[in-house]
């Protein structure tokens, strides 16, 4: 598969004079990902004064976050607190809910997802998500994985045999399931579904893995898995994840934001916003007074 | 506030109830079981008084003597056709019309007045869908065509084609709610699913929600089935004849045979119609009529289960997927 370009968000509408393609210069010559950092880390996705509603409620509130490459961003905060619209907002998934409305920007490597031109489908291959329950189509295991690079139009068999063994090693699923790839998926235990959903996102190359509770509906050893896999995982993806489970953002995170009410309350690094967070509503999350 | 305010204590041996829940009980199973006994009493008279009639020569056979004898092979054969005819336009037409339903329309005023004219469309004589399919097939769309075409008359008169785009008309609500049943029932967090996975909304439609509501679709198809398969008001006026000599084929090219859609045809429900009203010795016909029901049940049957086979088989698919 070709690779994955943040250009290829745009659909470039060819110049109306000319004739042509937006010149290079057009482009950002230094992808901002390199000039900004946070804790030493270069960005990938930065949100400024982000707000959803759906209908007359608001959701998210003026959320402005920096969200860091190659390393696990936990969000967490109580049921309702926006946690979960703001994950779906970086991959534009709340566009399908009826009534929903984004204001504010989501800057991926620089580029307003939010913006006209921007194509849809392009930008969810490169940020690829998992839900919080596993949602394996009735297909086959080898079936569920090639999903997204044959709709992508990738016909060829080999190439897609590679894709497939490739991405699900990468969930760490291969062993278990090499010998069945043309068993249904739904055979599988629910930690095995939930792996090869994630390998069906990986199947698609994407740079950043949006994980929507990925855990919460398994048991403590398939839990201790795919935890294991998002830890291998950063070395490779940007990986934004929410969760309910406080131990789970403290094992797996490297960032964290507390959201309560629509608003992020707070965003450090795990270590910080786990032992000295600057505000005191976080700390009665924390420490389990609230919530 | 006084004492009255709690329940006495119950009284374990005195049920005063007992004898209004049997009769109760045994009154609703009454009604449950009328239904069958109609429907045992139809099957049977019709069995005992068709089944001699059935031979290999009234199957194929064609009517002689003024339909007093002989067969009703060419009313087979126009009910298989029709109700193939009817089916192959129906089935794209209602999918389509519930695909848009449910996965584009949403919620506004407009989707709200299509879904009541659809169940309105349900409740609609069948006398006047025969009506509307002389009105608009023939005398308007059928006309139309010929005068455009310069056909002289051929599309506007009664044919096979209106007939089952009349049939169609009627069994497009049955398909378009079992479709919309259907499509629903697919998980939307399958749908979810292939968007994030960069999949178009067409995408989604095609390679994830249709395959699993294909089961439902079918039913659709076999309901519809079994509503216009036997129908004969609809079809009075738009293409069915009293007596044919000849079936309703043609050749394609000269060379393929194949079922001609601008020819009339008979039918076995009309056939039995016209056998018991306008027969010149209803009488004589009696073993006809009862021998054309038997065969009319049957087949309406075997399509349905053909139906049902095929949605057995794709249920099967659906369940242990092998690797492609």
């Amino acid at each position: 598969m070709r690779t994955m370009s943040v250009l290829d968000m745009f659909e470039f509408k060819t110049d109306e004079e000319t004739g042509t393609l937006p010149r290079k210069e057009a482009r950002p010559k230094t992808p901002l990902s390199q000039i900004e950092t946070h804790e030493g880390q270069p960005i990938k996705i930065m949100t400024r004064n982000l707000s959803v509603f759906y209908g007359i409620n608001q959701a998210l509130i003026n959320v402005t976050m920096d969200i860091p490459q190659k390393a696990v961003t936990a969000l967490i905060g109580p049921s309702g607190c926006g946690k979960s619209t703001f994950l779906r907002s970086l991959n534009r998934m709340n566009d399908s809910i009826l009534g929903a409305r984004t204001d504010g920007k989501v800057l991926i490597d620089g580029i307003n997802i939010y913006a006209p031109g921007i194509n849809v489908v392009a930008l969810r291959r490169l940020a690829g998500m998992v839900f919080q329950k596993s949602n394996p189509f009735p297909k086959s295991i080898f079936d569920n994985v090639a999903y997204g690079p044959r709709l992508h139009g990738i016909q060829n068999a080999s190439v897609l045999e590679e894709l497939v063994e490739e991405a699900l090693k990468k969930a760490a699923l291969w062993e278990e399931v090499k010998d069945r790839l043309g068993r249904s998926a739904l055979e599988l235990s629910g930690g095995q579904q939930q792996r090869v959903c994630i390998a069906r996102a990986l199947a698609v190359n994407p740079e950043i893995v949006l994980m929507d509770e990925p855990a919460s509906a398994l048991d403590p050893i398939s839990t201790a898995k795919i935890e294991e896999l998002i830890h291998e995982l950063k070395k490779n993806y940007t990986i934004v994840i929410v969760t309910h489970n406080m131990q789970q953002a403290a094992r797996v995170s490297d960032f964290t934001g507390y959201f309560y009410l629509g608003s992020l309350v707070e965003f450090g690094t795990t270590k910080k916003i786990f032992t000295t967070p600057d505000k005191k509503e976080t700390e009665d999350y924390i420490t389990g007074r609230f919530g | 506030m006084n004492g009255t305010t709690t329940l006495s204590i119950p009284n374990l041996r005195f049920q005063p109830t007992d004898w209004i829940e049997s009769l109760w009980n045994g009154l609703l199973r009454l009604f449950a079981i009328i239904p069958l006994c109609v429907l045992v009493f139809i099957l049977g008279k019709i069995f005992s008084n068709g089944a001699e009639t059935i031979t290999w020569e009234f199957l194929s056979k064609t009517p002689v003597q003024g339909m007093t004898e002989g067969g009703i092979f060419p009313c087979i054969f126009g009910t298989i056709s029709i109700t193939l005819l009817m089916i192959l336009m129906a089935l794209p037409l209602g999918v389509g019309a519930a695909v848009y339903l449910v996965e584009y329309a949403g919620q506004g005023f407009w989707v709200r007045m299509i879904r009541a004219a659809v169940n309105n469309l349900a409740g609609v004589p069948s006398i006047i869908f025969g009506l509307f399919g002389v009105g608009f097939f023939i005398l308007f769309v059928g006309r139309n065509i010929d005068h455009v075409l310069r056909t002289g008359l051929l599309f506007g008169q009664p044919c096979m084609l209106w007939a089952a785009a009349t049939l169609a008309v009627l069994v497009l609500p049955v398909i378009i709610v079992s479709t919309e049943e259907a499509l629903n029932a697919v998980p939307q967090s399958h749908r979810a699913a292939s968007q994030a996975l960069g999949a178009t909304k067409w995408q989604t439609i095609v390679h994830v929600v249709l395959p699993q509501a294909r089961g439902g679709i079918l039913t659709g198809a076999i309901l519809a089935i079994s509503r216009g398969a036997g129908e004969t008001a609809p079809i009075l006026f738009t293409g069915c004849a009293y007596y044919l000599p000849r079936l309703p084929v043609t050749k394609l090219f000269g060379v393929i045979p194949m079922i001609n859609p601008l020819d009339q045809f008979m039918e076995l429900s009309y056939h039995i119609f016209i056998m018991a009203t306008q027969s010149m010795d209803a009488e004589k016909t009696l073993p006809i009529q009862y021998g054309t029901t038997l065969v009319l049940i049957a087949l309406t049957f075997l399509l349905n289960l053909a139906a049902i086979l095929f949605r057995m088989h794709f249920r099967k698919k659906l369940g242990q997927v092998s690797l492609q």
